[in-house]
């Protein structure tokens, strides 16, 4: 399934703040999008996409946001552009995102994701996305599964 | 050179330009405990035993506080028994907002790089310093490793002319520039604050406009040095002539009236007169962007001798447990109490969401916080409005939105 979204969805919408004080990461997956689509948590299942528009996951630095999105299942998230912050986070938790500049995906449209190549094909009509390329570091992170990982294996920044 | 440029250039040890990856050692981390916990799971995941420099690693505990349920004092024990384990610095609830703690503790100064898991962390840029806001995983690497991987970032320099008028503060002039930039202006950018407008700014107005950057998208803000007055003496950094910004944007901001930024988003914003006689149910004043003394000041004057609208509540946070002993000395929190006001623990109060105040359903809050998105305080059906603390008295003064230059 793909879940489409508007343009400066906040990390506020992604997961209230009254939520994210705990460690218990299956509490986050229940509450994720709450404000902006209440049955997304009902309705998503592993390995479903997320695609938004410009500047998603704005907002406060709470790394819920990309902690919850990932535990509910989420495969990659795919926006014309994202919040640094959480770009980053994204990345450090090991949740995959896709930069492509303006899209004509819907919800419920078929995609195919190479997350490798950043390429992503959009089946229900034909459009074909080239993800902006990240730089190797975060490429090595994301490889490895997240920074937890990276640094375990590495022990410091290799840029 | 940028400033950005020149303090990361400085920090790495050779020249730097836009665009550059590097490697740098920080002067400073700090996590609350919103990002603490996750923090210091992912520290030991990491393998880490020992913080880099235990001088240099703070906690503080300010986004929950006094903690409102066991998950989150458990959470808190968590934060003290990795504090006292490490040899590290943590402010206890009701020490104060972690950024202001920062800045009134001298953990952060002028040409330090500073990484905060916190998005608010560029208010350091009012002390022309590079301060960039991180989640709990790099926060976690940072705290082991003393370094961050950072693209240096392009520079945007806003230049505002003029004096601010009478009845009109830093927090109007920051809301005009958040609405001119939005919510994404200055995505992955420095901001270079300079002009007229920003030269006499006290240290704490300094910090509101720098606060905000966050909700422009940017990695840091920096406000021109040229003014900036603070107990120690320091080097200033300034930028090099031929400095070269992505976009330099220009305003004469003599003329700037009050400002108000609507549900739902800080960008959404406009001069008050539009937005005047909109009823009010809850006033807020508090937060790392206005809970400072001469916020609390700028209230009592509105508010002297006079008492607010019954049926309007009206809450105060002070930004630190020093803000709120100033305030206690100098008379401000007599006045703002006998005026209604409700006085809570120094923190990031309800601003969170998290409890102390929680709106109801449909209920509209004017805030002197930096954050009006849906949900934002505890309840997606309330609306909130953002804007200068005079405002916010005055508002609360008359039960609707109302200019300070209006109250009555």
């Amino acid at each position: 399934m793909t879940f489409v979204y508007g343009d400066n969805i906040d990390t506020d919408r992604i997961i209230p703040g009254k939520y994210t004080k705990t460690l218990d990461m299956s509490t986050l997956a229940d509450h994720v999008l709450e404000d902006l689509d209440p049955e997304f948590s009902k309705k998503v299942k592993p390995g479903d996409y997320l695609v938004a528009g410009k500047n998603f996951g704005c907002g406060s630095s709470r790394e819920q946001a990309p902690l919850a999105l990932k535990k509910s299942g989420i495969a990659v998230v795919i926006a014309e552009d994202f919040a640094r912050i959480f770009y980053r986070n994204a990345i450090n938790i090991g949740l995959p995102v896709l930069e492509i500049g303006k899209h004509f995906i819907n919800r419920g449209d078929q995609l195919s994701v190479d997350i490798k190549e950043g390429f992503i094909k959009n089946e229900t009509n034909g459009e074909s996305y080239q993800a902006v390329k990240m730089p190797q570091v975060m490429i090595d992170i994301l490889d490895s599964g997240g920074l937890v990982e990276y640094l375990k294996e590495n022990g410091t920044y290799k840029l | 050179m940028t400033i950005a440029e020149k303090i990361l250039s400085n920090h790495v040890g050779y020249p730097v330009k836009a665009g550059d990856l590097i490697i740098c050692p920080v002067d400073g981390v700090m996590a609350t405990d919103t990002t603490g916990p996750l923090a210091i799971q992912a520290f030991r995941e990491m393998g880490g035993k020992q913080v880099f420099d235990k001088s240099k690693c703070v906690l503080v505990l300010d986004h929950a506080v006094p903690p409102p349920n066991e998950r989150i004092a458990n959470l808190h024990k968590m934060m003290r028994a990795f504090a006292k384990e490490q040899g590290i610095k943590l402010f206890e609830i009701g020490e104060g907002i972690c950024h202001q703690v920062m800045v009134e503790h001298e953990f952060v100064k002028p040409g330090d790089v500073f990484i905060g898991a916190d998005s608010h962390t560029p208010t350091y840029g009012a002390l022309n310093a590079f301060a960039c806001g991180v989640g709990s995983t790099d926060l976690a690497a940072t705290m082991m490793t003393g370094q961050i991987w950072l693209k240096v970032p392009e520079s945007i320099k806003i230049v505002c002319s003029g004096k601010l008028q009478e009845g009109v503060s830093a927090k109007d002039l920051i809301l005009f520039l958040v609405g001119q930039l939005t919510i994404s202006g200055a995505t992955y950018q420095s901001i270079e604050f300079a002009g007229e407008a920003f030269e006499d700014m006290t240290l704490a107005s300094r910090m509101t406009i720098a606060n905000m950057v966050a909700e422009m998208g940017g990695k840091t803000g920096i406000v021109h040095p040229k003014g900036l007055l603070l107990d120690y003496d320091f080097e200033v950094i300034e930028p090099d002539e031929n400095a070269v910004y992505l976009q330099t944007f220009e305003f004469d901001v003599s003329g700037l009236e009050a400002q108000i930024s609507a549900p739902e988003s800080p960008d959404n914003v406009g001069n008050i007169s539009q937005w005047e006689g909109t009823e009010i149910d809850y006033a807020f004043i508090g937060t790392c962007c206005n809970g400072r003394l001469e916020d609390l000041q700028a209230a009592a004057a509105v508010l002297k001798g006079k008492r607010i609208k019954e049926g309007v509540r009206f809450l105060i946070a002070p930004a630190s447990k020093s803000t709120l002993l100033d305030a206690m000395n100098d008379g401000t929190l007599q006045i703002l109490i006998e005026a209604g006001a409700s006085i809570i623990t120094p923190g990031c109060g309800p601003c969170v969401g998290t409890h102390q105040g929680v709106p109801g359903n449909d209920e509209v809050v004017i805030s002197a916080a930096n954050r009006n998105f849906k949900g934002r305080m505890g309840n997606p059906n309330s609306n909130i409005y953002l804007a200068a603390p005079a405002t916010v008295a005055a508002s609360a003064l008359n039960g609707k939105i109302t200019s300070s230059a209006n109250a009555s």
